[in-house]
């Protein structure tokens, strides 16, 4: 997963990573060719005591020394750019897939984990391509590099290299082997106590009325000890990696000092030379260390890559018309007007027992209000994106002034629509901002009788900077009641064919509901008006009702109607309203 | 805004307490600043104070493990030497020196001859013979002098680190239960001010924050510090002037990490913000993602994205450019210290001022010096960090605690429950006045409705009689005693509540409706089976709980366990229900539970009103017309107070509510919900 996405994503850079691995290469050679001329001077020079000889390598030690900053500075340059380009076009790509998914796939990923694939994901996924190029490109260089160097300085003691480098491999690997389910234990220790101080967080207000502190204070120390004795185990793991790796290092230049010294005691090797094997197999077990701890970082990259690409792997469901039809053709010429219609409509999650809608038909006229109510799980939320195309129905179409909706493009159909979805979702920005979201060139004039329609027009001027004042994101700077009224203020504004209200009132007080419904009323008199709710006073005056169970319609009709012969219908009713008020 | 200070540094990806990498820096968050470094460090310092004896013996086992690193290259240095002479012994008795002749007497023959520099070189080595080759017995102690001294501080550094190990692990988990028994401490008026993730970011990221900074900086600060100091010392001793020569590299270091510092700070912050932009922007995309659809916005939003995403591109790109070039940089200086090295070094040998196994152990110390001085540098933005979050932690820690209970509390031994509130003024924000003068009496047994809209001070109520919050003045009895003067716990033992939202904890069912039951303090005695299984039946929790596999030993978590918000809100009756206090708070809102499991709520909340003297904050009017008193609120004051008939016909502001309520056409059709009606 993660060497396909790199290789997709890094195929633009092909050409900077080309010369990166070369400035690499340089850069590592350089550094291994310091040594061999160190042992030149040794050799050649402290022996013989040929001062200028020293001088002169000394010369080109430090040549040597500038080419391979240079190529390593250059090649950290290139690895930065192409892998923060990778990052860029990743999440580029990322966003772009979530923004053509269907509330369907949206709804099978979940949105928290969306944003984490954007973010973390595509950071994590950067960070190692990035360590790749900077490092870990080195290692291998550096490790056949050295070996070649070894064996050039001498041959035979090279045969310590067959046995120093697995037992250090072997010993960081092990040592890490055992390390991980102890990291992974601890993160899930943390995460266990992360859990009971968010729940005792959330909940300060019942643990103290049930005067659990003390059955609380024994539950998270029981979650303390738990993490305690995870890091106390994996800490002291930890704590023989240092040492340990050192131990093999220094122990292997004593090896190297003890059959070196035979090799020239018999002749066979100079003294610059032992000199510069020691430094290369340094350089090799340096290697050996950070292809292990590379072999480590993997797994858990690939995890991040594998997320990604199954985003990107998604198609969406909701799919652009090949001829699209020009709203202007609707109603014979005259543009939408905005009847919708259900025929014969089905529902249903891919594999999913149940289907959420289930031959779902009615037409809902414009200058009508057409109500939708039911118990939760009853599709209604549904059955309203379906006219959107956040979902497209699984069975039967959903027509616009006769049109299927999937003949006509997204942004046209959204352009008719106004929603009001069900948790009123502000964007950062200003009210004002907000309110364009509805109509991109609405006046203030525009804006404030929006504003006035939906009962928002008093907070709204009591703002010190009114239609300019700041929101935050997700709206948190109002209250649920006022962030609601904004968000159909945000409708209004665009003056749709078609309102589609998803239980908007839910978080109005009864007296301001009452008003808001007045005063949409004449706004709304030539629109077709959709409204999802739970309250049945929201609804007793609708045109039409809707009731829904289990994804059917098992009744429709007016209140009055409905109240005297549906019994799902008599059932919501009496569970909100008593006897006399009902009627 | 906070905003800044709630996030700590992001923990880096790799495997927890590594080792520090030559990656640090790269993945972090730029350090935040500590407000006061100093003082909390010491307030720090304090917090370790019971693990001093540890700190000492790791610190102990630090100087030895170092001391003992260090030595290592001077006695190698040494074998090197051995090796050497060996090595000048063959070759002298190659170039015609009697064997036998001894390196006094050949550097004096070479001198004799005008070779200054091989006499020199010669001389400087130890018990060179010629013809004699390298003398293996005496490579042999030496070498294993060497290995005894790296197995020495082999052993001493692992137990340095096993140590600190316990010592960081033992700091953390009490620092842990310190911040546990605060959270239990503060009174709700602080934790109510404060964001609820705020206090988790504090409790949680910044604790591992501390914990993890304190496991990488605290053995490998020691460690570091003894390390420069042990080589600078040794880097004197075999030869000043190569010294002074390596220590010029020092400053160069200092000043060149400084200015990569200086450069890559800013662009680090930049990606930082640019990350945070680009984070807000794709959260509130995703989580608007059906607006911004149904609005036709994508196009508005790629293009912002871009832009975020490219900035984002810009900063990282520099940042990690820039701080990129510490490693090469450093390595350049080292390999310049390097060259320096072999070259005065090499001449030095050549004259035979110095042996050549001093030189080899120069360079490897000239490598062993400018490692950790990096590392100690890299270290100070790591206890930045650290510091800046252990602040965090002391902030949680020195936040007001609730007033103490009385020394004598009065307990009731047969509770009534009666409860009066008299005179009561109550305020959150001194500058505004809420709740002033209100006097309002329950007798035993009743129900009083409270209603109004939000704002009123419905909730506060509740907040006084709990004595989450304390009145400002005035009082609130409990069979005519002050409620103050009881304990905490003991008034609240005697007041059931179930808050509109619905509180469980991950647990079985069973564990959270046996949550508000203690052995041996419950009015009823000891809950037997019976007891438990009518309290469920009673509540209509027992049918739906039969239907999940595990029954009653279902595992409630986040979001495994599919219940409805209904039967959340069921839970919570039964769990009051079967703690079985006197007296009952009940705050129903139940938009979000469907019409159906509402019936059953409004059913189970009746059952459990019987015979408590209960207060009921109501939303719904239809569900509180047969409460004894009903209590009107408006702007914290009671503005009207009577029962469902009085208030109705006074024709004031229950009557407005009521009407705004069910505001509709008048219908006829009676008979059709008769029966069902008043539930």
């Amino acid at each position: 997963m993660l060497v396909s996405l790199a290789r997709t994503y890094l195929r633009p850079y092909a050409g900077a990573v080309g010369l990166l691995l070369v400035l690499q290469l340089l850069a590592t050679l350089a550094s291994l060719y310091l040594p061999s001329l160190n042992a030149d001077i040794v050799d050649n020079g402290v022996t013989q005591g040929d001062t200028a000889y020293i001088m002169r390598v000394g010369g080109w030690m430090l040549a040597v020394s500038l080419v391979q900053v240079a190529c390593a500075i250059g090649a950290v340059f290139l690895g930065a750019r192409a892998a923060t380009a990778l990052g860029r076009d990743v999440r580029r790509d990322l966003f772009d897939a979530v923004q053509g998914f269907s509330a369907r796939e949206l709804g099978r990923f979940g949105a928290p984990s969306l944003i984490t694939r954007t973010t973390n994901d595509v950071q994590q996924v950067m960070m190692v391509v990035l360590m790749t190029f900077t490092i870990m490109v080195m290692a291998p260089i550096m490790l056949v590099g050295g070996v070649i160097m070894a064996l050039q300085e001498d041959v035979e003691l090279s045969a310590l290299l067959l046995v120093v480098v697995p037992v250090l491999g072997i010993a960081v690997g092990l040592l890490m082997w055992r390390m991980v389910p102890y990291f992974k234990a601890m993160q899930k220790r943390i995460d266990a106590i992360n859990g009971v101080l968010r729940e005792q967080i959330t909940g300060l207000r019942v643990i103290r009325a049930f005067v659990r502190e003390r059955r609380e204070l024994a539950r998270f120390g029981t979650a303390n000890e738990a993490l305690y004795d995870t890091s106390l185990n994996a800490g002291k793991l930890m704590a023989l990696a240092f040492p340990m790796v050192m131990l093999i290092m220094n122990a292997s230049s004593v090896a190297v000092l003890w059959f070196g010294a035979q090799r020239i005691d018999a002749g066979q090797m100079q003294v610059g030379a032992l000199m510069a094997f020691l430094s290369y197999l340094m350089y090799i077990l340096m290697a050996v260390m950070m292809s292990t701890m590379m072999v480590m970082m993997v797994p858990r990259a690939s995890v991040a890559a594998g997320r990604i690409t199954e985003v990107l792997e998604t198609e969406t469901s909701v799919t652009e018309p090949a001829a699209p039809v020009a709203l202007a053709s609707l109603s014979g010429g005259d543009g939408p007007r905005g009847e919708v219609r259900f025929e014969g409509v089905g529902f249903r999650y891919p594999g999913a027992d149940e289907p959420v809608l289930h031959d779902v038909t009615f037409t809902a006229a414009p200058g009508q209000v057409t109500a939708i109510i039911g118990s939760t799980g009853a599709g209604k939320s549904t059955l309203l994106n379906l006219v959107p195309r956040l979902f497209d129905v699984t069975e039967g179409r959903v027509l616009l002034d006769g049109v299927d909706v999937r003949d006509l493009t997204t942004a046209d159909l959204g352009s008719t629509q106004g929603l009001v979805p069900q948790k009123a979702f502000l964007f950062s920005g200003t009210v004002a901002d907000n309110l364009r979201y509805g109509k991109a060139d609405a006046t203030e004039d525009e804006m404030w009788e929006a504003l006035e329609v939906a009962q928002a027009r008093d907070f709204v001027e009591a703002l010190p900077e009114g239609l300019q004042a700041p929101v935050a994101q997700g709206g948190t700077t109002f209250s649920g009641g006022q962030r609601q009224r904004l968000a159909i203020a945000r409708a209004v504004v665009r003056r749709p064919r078609v309102y589609l209200f998803d239980d908007s009132f839910s978080a109005l007080d009864y007296s301001t509901d009452a008003r808001l419904r007045a005063a949409l009323r004449p706004r709304t008199q030539d629109a077709t008006v959709l409204v999802v709710a739970q309250r049945v006073a929201t609804i007793r005056d609708a045109d039409q009702i809707l009731v829904l169970d289990h994804g059917r319609i098992v009744g429709r009709g007016t209140h009055a109607e409905l109240l005297a012969d549906n019994e799902t219908y008599q059932e919501i009713v009496s569970s909100q309203m008593s006897l006399e008020e009902a009627a | 805004m906070s905003t800044e200070r709630q996030a700590p540094p992001a923990r880096p990806a790799g495997p927890r307490g590594g080792g520090h990498g030559p990656m640090g820096g790269m993945g972090g968050a730029p350090a935040a600043k500590a407000m006061d470094f100093r003082g909390s460090l010491r307030r720090f310092a304090g917090v370790m104070r019971p693990e001093r004896a540890r700190v000492l013996l790791l610190t102990l086992c630090g100087v030895v493990s170092v001391a003992l690193t260090v030595a290592g290259p001077k006695i190698l240095g040494d074998a090197t030497n051995v090796i050497f002479a060996g090595v000048v012994g063959q070759g002298l008795s190659a170039a015609g020196v009697p064997a036998g002749t001894s390196g006094e007497e050949a550097a004096a023959m070479l001198r004799a001859s005008g070779n200054d520099a091989q006499a020199g070189l010669i001389s400087s080595l130890p018990d060179v013979v010629s013809g004699q080759g390298v003398d293996f017995s005496r490579l042999a102690q030496i070498l294993t002098v060497v290995l005894a001294v790296y197995l020495g501080a082999f052993l001493f550094g692992w137990l340095q680190a096993r140590i600190m190990t316990v010592a960081v692990q033992n700091t953390m988990r009490r620092l842990r239960d310190d911040v546990e028994a605060k959270l239990h401490r503060i009174p709700l008026s602080y934790a109510d001010k404060q964001a609820k993730g705020e206090i988790l970011s504090r409790v949680t990221n910044d604790i591992d924050n501390v914990a993890q900074t304190t496991t990488q900086t605290l053995a490998q600060l020691v460690t570091s510090a003894l390390t420069v100091v042990g080589v600078l010392g040794m880097m004197f001793w075999i030869s000043w002037v190569l010294a002074l020569v390596a220590l010029v590299t020092v400053p160069l270091s200092v000043v060149l990490t400084m200015q990569i510092a200086k450069r890559s700070q800013p662009q680090f912050v930049a990606q930082w913000a640019a990350t945070g932009r680009l984070n807000a922007h794709v959260e509130e995309m995703f989580t608007g993602h059906s607006l911004v659809k149904a609005y036709g916005r994508q196009e508005a939003a790629a293009e912002k994205f871009g832009a975020e995403n490219e900035a984002l591109y810009d900063a990282s790109r520099r940042s990690q450019f820039i701080s990129g070039t510490m490693q090469p940089s450093m390595g350049f200086l080292a390999n310049l210290n390097y060259v320096v090295v072999a070259v005065i070094g090499g001449l030095r040998v050549a004259s035979g001022q110095l042996s050549l196994g001093d030189v080899q152990a120069f360079i490897q110390y000239s490598r062993q010096f400018t490692q950790p001085l990096t590392q100690i540098a890299s270290m100070m933005n790591l206890l930045q960090s650290g510091v800046a979050s252990a602040e965090r932690v002391f902030e949680l820690l020195d936040a007001p605690e609730q007033d103490p209970d009385p020394a004598e509390p009065r307990r009731l031994e047969q509770v009534r429950g009666r409860v009066a509130f008299e005179d009561v003024s109550f305020s959150y924000d001194p500058e505004e006045p809420l709740i002033e003068h209100l006097d309002l009496v329950a007798e035993p047994g009743q129900t009083i409705a409270i209603v109004g809209p939000t704002g009123a001070g419905k909730t506060t109520l509740v907040n006084l009689l709990m004595r989450f919050y304390e009145v400002d003045s005035g009082r609130i009895t409990l069979d005519g005693v002050d409620a103050r003067e009881m304990t905490r716990d003991d008034l609240r033992s005697r007041i059931g509540m179930v808050l509109q939202d619905t509180w469980l904890f991950q647990g079985t069912i069973e564990e959270n409706l046996r949550y508000g039951v203690r052995d041996g303090a419950r009015r009823g005695g000891d809950l037997t089976d019976e007891e438990f299984l009518a309290a469920t039946e009673a509540t209509y929790v027992d049918p739906f709980v039969r239907t999940l596999p595990d029954g009653y030993a279902t595992v409630l978590d986040d979001e495994a366990t599919a219940l409805s918000a209904g039967e959340k809100q069921l839970l919570t009756i039964a769990r009051a229900f079967l703690a079985d206090p006197e007296i009952l708070v009940l705050d129903e809102a139940t938009s979000s539970v469907d019409t159906r499991t509402e019936v059953l709520v409004q059913q189970a909340m009746n059952a459990l009103r019987a015979n408590r003297t209960s207060f009921v904050i109501a939303h719904r009017l239809s569900t509180i017309r047969d409460a004894d008193t009903i209590v009107v609120m408006e702007h914290g004051q009671i503005v009207e107070q009577g029962d469902h008939e009085t208030l109705l016909a006074a024709g004031g502001a229950y009557a407005r509510l009521y009407e705004s309520q069910f505001s509709a056409p008048v219908v006829d059709e009676e008979d059709v919900v008769a029966g069902r009606g008043a539930v």
